[in-house]
């Protein structure tokens, strides 16, 4: 791979695609916050303004990826699980092979560079699964800073293992017991943290959502793993993919693979939401698929919310996947008919999990298999001469004892 | 002229200080919202604060965020908080009434359509706490049509330029966060406060009510100074609650609690005309 493909940061822009000044993706995105957060939001624009293009930084940055994450991710032809499926050949962008097992390394990586350029002493960050919790908790133990990250309290029944795993690396686990008491009630304490800290704390949001200019700089760091495999793909097959597939929670495992592909109009991009025990059942987290337009947590975007605009409670077998909101570039790119967006529900999410597993011997993480899922449904209809690509955004390890659980075995 | 602006008017000329009491919609039960809302009148309520309930109070401390997930939960609505409005103002016309809550529940019943509703049930200002200037164009144009007055948030955190654009958009009076924080935190910084609204003063000629961290009398009177009205929320909302989980009449000790705020208040305003 040439020097370039590691340079982060600059995303040439596009018509239509970079939000405007005030972070809107058409009617989506913006800055939904209260007043207190708007010059902290405003400091943290200026930064990315400077340091996105910052040669320096820029390398720092490249070097971080290259040596602390372990990047570039391997491209993978998952030859035998393409011959079961007989069709397209599928290949797998190994993002679970980073530090920490996810692509989530990548965002906190970039972000806590930029909290030290700011003098900021403090990180704090929301999870889900505890996998941003323990990118978070880690890039903060090798910067010597202050890390504390909110989980719900359901969350911190289901992913013991990360809550321990965080605590390890240093940081405080603070249990919230509010609302649903899970990720989006996690990233309410977050902002509320946020808020009553401002001067010396640093928020790291682990997804493409959020006020301006989050949904942006998330994207931004996270485009590597699509530059990569852009790249990858010439190299290997001397052609674009004809497929592209994420799964899609917050999103930023989606954009980063999507957004090099958007002008390759060639290219079909799908992204796949959590359909839990099924769309019709109302048991989801598929804001795209089943919700509307609403404002959450400092941006306009699909929702699942009541008909009285209260937020509902989402389902799925993976906790990442777990949220109700989308990130608003997702929201315009579903209008714009850029991205298709599908759903996978928990039993097709759970069967491709075992398959990989079996076939390829790679164990994928629970959210990543929703998106593997859909590959296998689409690749039997398609040539073996056509390429998918599908971000492997996690291993599967955090996720045993969910399914052990499921299967009813103990540990 | 709106209430909101004859009500900071009449303050003035009385030379008093406003007490604006926020509560909780349908906290501890949607049957009490009106009749606490008379009390607090009773008992020297200059304006009131009707929070609308939503599942995700971001801006709010515990007290509130328990007390907007207990009306949730009994499945108050934004049209119910309406309707409640709508009964205060059968036997009150004069106390003006002001929706404070969040986005969303606007958004799904739709901008024009809440202007309109909100016109029509007697509401006077709306307070959105995550919707800046920069995102309230489209509302603001609709609240006004219907002479509703939007009042924005000033924080601690707000640069002078952007106080300007504040004062700006605001119509009826101007809020001021007091504290980097949540509500029902700690206490403000008084001399920090009065640095802020100094600015504030220089920028608007609109009342400047002040809001967070204000729990009991003696924090009302040690801010009073240095405003046209005090916002009492957290605190009051946690004693409606206790009382409320114990007995369905808790006139008295709504009195109770807000009296000594208005006494201090009132002697806050006479001492510093002398």
């Amino acid at each position: 791979m040439s020097e370039t493909s590691v340079l982060p940061g600059i995303n040439e822009p596009r018509q239509g695609q970079t939000p405007d000044e005030h972070g809107h993706f058409g009617v989506y995105g913006g800055r939904f916050v209260a007043e207190t957060l708007i010059e902290p939001l405003n400091e943290l624009t200026k930064a990315c303004e400077k340091y996105m293009q910052d040669k320096e930084f820029l390398a720092e940055f490249a070097h971080d990826l290259k040596t602390f994450v372990g990047r570039p991710s391997p491209l993978y032809h998952a030859q035998r699980w393409s011959g079961k499926v007989a069709g397209a050949q599928i290949f797998l962008k190994r993002e679970d092979l980073n530090h920490t097992g996810a692509h989530k390394i990548n965002n906190t990586v970039g972000q806590v560079l930029l909290a030290k350029r700011m003098g900021k002493t403090r990180i704090i960050a929301e999870t889900g699964a505890g996998q941003h919790g323990v990118a978070t908790a880690t890039v903060a133990a090798r910067m010597g800073l202050q890390c504390v990250v909110y989980m719900g309290a359901e969350d911190i029944q289901r992913q013991a293992v990360n809550v321990f795993r965080m605590k390890l690396l240093g940081a405080e686990v603070v249990e919230v017991t509010s609302g649903s008491k899970t990720l989006k009630d996690a990233m309410n304490e977050a902002m509320r943290d946020w808020v009553s800290n401002v001067d010396d704390t640093f928020y790291i949001i682990g997804t493409v959502a959020g006020p301006h200019p989050y949904p942006v700089l998330v994207r931004d760091l996270q485009t590597i793993i699509g530059r990569e495999a852009r790249e990858q793909c010439l190299e290997t097959t001397g052609k674009l993919p004809d497929t592209v597939i994420a799964c899609v929670g917050g999103g930023s495992n989606a954009i980063g693979l999507f957004y090099p592909f958007i002008d390759d109009s060639p290219v079909r991009l799908i992204g796949v939401e959590a359909g839990g025990s099924g769309i019709n059942t109302g048991q989801h987290a598929a804001p795209l698929a089943a919700g509307r337009p609403g404002v959450l947590h400092g941006n306009r975007t699909y929702l699942m919310e009541d008909e009285h605009g209260q937020i509902m409670q989402t389902h799925s077998i993976s906790a990442g996947l777990d949220y109700p909101g989308v990130g608003p570039e997702h929201a315009w790119l579903k209008d714009s008919g850029r991205v298709e967006y599908v759903t996978i529900n928990d039993v097709e999410a759970l069967a491709a999990f075992h398959e990989l597993t079996r076939t390829e011997g790679i164990m994928p993480a629970l959210e990543s298999s929703h998106a593997l899922a859909h590959a296998s449904k689409i690749a039997t209809d398609m040539g073996k001469d056509e390429m998918i690509v599908v971000n492997l955004s996690g291993r599967g390890d955090k996720d045993i004892q969910t399914v052990a659980a499921i299967e009813g075995i103990t540990l | 002229m709106g209430r909101i602006s004859s009500a900071f008017q009449l303050l003035k000329r009385q030379n008093k200080k406003g007490l604006i009491p926020f509560i909780a919609a349908g906290d501890p039960s949607p049957r009490v919202t009106v009749a606490i809302m008379r009390t607090l009148v009773e008992h020297g309520a200059d304006l009131i604060e009707l929070g609308i309930p939503f599942s995700d109070p971001v801006a709010d401390g515990p007290i509130i965020q328990r007390a907007s997930e207990r009306a949730v939960a009994q499945g108050i609505s934004l049209r119910n908080v309406l309707q409640m409005v709508e009964r205060f103002r059968q036997s009150d016309t004069r106390t003006p009434v002001i929706l404070m809550g969040y986005l969303n529940p606007i958004e799904v019943f739709g901008y024009e359509e809440f202007a309109e509703a909100a016109a029509a049930a007697g509401v006077d200002g709306a307070i959105i706490v995550d919707m800046p200037p920069e995102e309230a164009g489209l509302l603001n144009q609709r609240l006004r049509h219907k002479r509703i007055d939007q009042i924005f948030l000033i924080a601690p955190t707000t640069t002078g330029q952007r106080i300007e654009i504040i004062a700006e958009i605001t119509s009826g009076f101007l809020y001021y966060v007091s504290v980097k924080g949540v509500t029902g935190g700690k206490g403000a910084d008084i001399a920090e406060v009065n640095k802020k609204l100094a600015l504030v003063r220089q920028k608007s000629d609109l009342p400047v009510a002040v809001g967070f961290g204000i729990k009991d009398a003696e924090s009302a009177a040690r801010i009073a100074d240095c405003c046209d009205a005090v916002i009492v929320g957290s605190a009051l909302v946690e004693k409606i609650h206790d009382a409320g989980a114990k007995k369905e009449d808790i006139s008295a000790d709504i009195g109770s609690f807000i009296s000594p705020v208005r006494r201090a208040l009132d002697k806050a305003a006479s001492r510093a005309m002398n």
